[in-house]
């Protein structure tokens, strides 16, 4: 980028007295944070420069083949992670995978198409990453939502079921909440972004140099993308998870807690 | 081939086995009461029966069929349950009495409701009130019309009549001795015993979650 200045290593190593602040603050408050302060700041630095020594790598190597693999293997990661949050959830993993993987797919696709970016590792990964552990999120919230409505709202639904309805029409207003609740928070930030916060991506680009009216395009992309992203991924997630809390005679099945 | 029955039919949970071992008949016309402590099955059974529910055990058939081999859907339609605490979703009375006509991909029909409002003795504004200005008894009566708008085979009765005054009781034996009178069969559940001998023809006590006794009274 230009204009940008290169941090030097030693700044670095005095920036790291600001540890020193917290660690100070820990004993003095008894807070009895300093173990984990000091492992939570060491592997900071540890995985960060391993992902700067793979980002290196991989962008270096302009393989689409390569590119792709590593999205799938994000996508997979963050599928994991939200299948493990919603251990209430039949077949958590593969419909997550499915659900992240569909909302990725489409949004990186109408991002490419549009020509905002190029299929490059250097503007697909990073936008990937972000997309991918969005919709993670979201996933998570929507699960959750879910698991505790099939449980608090028995009463709702086997009404429903008992005078003739199916699952689908006994479960909408679940559905639909589930929906509701893994989105908000990005339409949430959406709505504050600049007012109380400069998203992270943004300063970093301001801070690399670039002119805040270039930062700001690239934000608003950030934003259209993760409301796609997330709508699209809830939206799939929701309709696939609902039918495992039947089984196939129409009944509501009793599903241990997590 | 009988109408409904149970043959050597149990239900057992994780850690509790609620029902044992029943088998039982019902003709079609019957009106069957059910009674017995708090706790022993009543309500089980009840939702075996509109397969709310499967036994874990033994077998329950509806015209010969076995109640597996029917969609759930359709049998739900033709053996509907009153629940005993009677839920109504929604914001409003009518939401409730539309349901069974989306169910059907039927316009509503504020006509057919209304003829049941009046059966109940209550007034068509009920309609439109809000489901959580209702009292208890309201909701129990508003969720029964919901249950009769389309004239179900069997019914069955989970204490619909536990929240309501003596008149209202009065007024919902009558609805459901004539509507047995044409034709649908009832099984209902009940705590008063006066109650139970009124209009049956059959009480069948469950205790402990075994069939203690099925009499004949009629
Ligand atoms: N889904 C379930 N899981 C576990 N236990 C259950 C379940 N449903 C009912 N039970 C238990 O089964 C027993 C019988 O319950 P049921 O509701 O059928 O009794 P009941 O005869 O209707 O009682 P009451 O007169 O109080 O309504 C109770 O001990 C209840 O706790
Ligand atoms: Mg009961």
């Amino acid at each position: 980028m230009n204009g940008s200045t290169p941090i030097h290593v030693t700044s670095l190593l005095i920036a790291s007295s600001l540890v020193f602040v917290t660690l100070f603050f820990s004993y003095w408050q008894k807070l009895k944070l300093e173990k984990e302060t000091i492992i939570s700041v060491v592997r900071a630095v540890i995985q960060l420069v391993a992902v700067g020594y793979v980002l290196n790598f991989v962008f270096g190597y302009k393989n689409p083949a390569f590119t792709t693999l590593l999205l799938l293997f994000m996508t997979f990661n963050a599928s994991y992670n939200a299948a493990k949050r919603g251990r209430a959830i039949k077949r958590g993993l593969s419909i997550s995978f499915l659900s992240i993987a569909v909302g990725t797919l489409v949004t990186l696709m109408i991002l490419i198409l549009s020509g905002i970016i190029r299929y490059e590792p250097y503007q697909i990964i990073p936008i990937g990453g972000m997309i991918i552990s969005n919709s993670m999120v979201a996933l998570g919230l929507c699960y959750k939502q879910m698991a505790a409505d099939f449980k608090n709202k028995r009463e709702e639904i086997e009404t429903k079921l008992a005078l003739g309805a199916d699952i689908l029409l006994s479960s909408k207003e679940i559905i639909r909440d589930s929906i509701k609740t893994g989105m908000l928070p990005t339409i949430d930030s959406a709505k504050t972004l600049g007012i109380v916060s400069l998203p992270g991506m943004m300063t970093g680009l301001i801070l690399a140099g670039t002119s805040p009216m270039e930062a700001i395009k690239y934000q608003i992309m950030v934003t259209f993308m993760l409301l796609s992203t997330t709508a699209i991924s809830s939206f799939i997630s929701c309709y696939l998870s609902y039918r495992g809390f039947f089984n196939n005679r129409k009944q509501l099945i009793n599903r241990p807690e997590n | 081939m009988s109408f409904l029955e149970f043959s050597h039919v149990s239900f057992t949970t994780e850690d509790q086995s609620i029902l044992k071992n029943l088998s039982m008949r019902i003709e079609s016309g019957d009106f069957l009461s059910i009674v017995g402590p708090s706790g022993s099955g009543k309500s089980t059974f009840l939702k075996l029966c509109c397969h709310l529910i499967s036994p874990t055990d033994g077998t329950i058939s509806f015209k010969g069929k076995n109640l597996n081999e029917f969609n759930p859907m359709e049998l739900r339609k033709q053996i509907a349950y009153c629940f005993q605490t009677p839920y109504l979703f929604g914001d409003r009375v009518k939401e409730n009495l539309e349901f069974p006509f989306t169910i059907r991909n039927l316009p509503f029909d504020p006509e057919r409701a209304e003829e049941f409002f009046s059966l109940f003795q209550m007034s068509a504004d009920y309609l439109n009130k809000e489901v959580k200005n209702l009292s208890g008894g309201e909701k129990q009566r508003i969720a029964l019309i919901r249950s009769l708008l389309f004239n179900p085979e069997i019914l069955l009765l989970d204490e619909v009549t536990s929240a309501l005054d003596v008149a209202n009781t009065k007024i919902v034996e009558q609805v459901i001795a004539s509507l047995n009178k044409e034709g649908t069969t009832i099984l209902w559940i009940t705590h008063n015993p006066e109650q139970s001998r009124k209009h049956a023809n059959k009480v069948l006590e469950i205790e402990n979650g075994e069939l203690r006794s099925l009499e004949a009274i009629r």
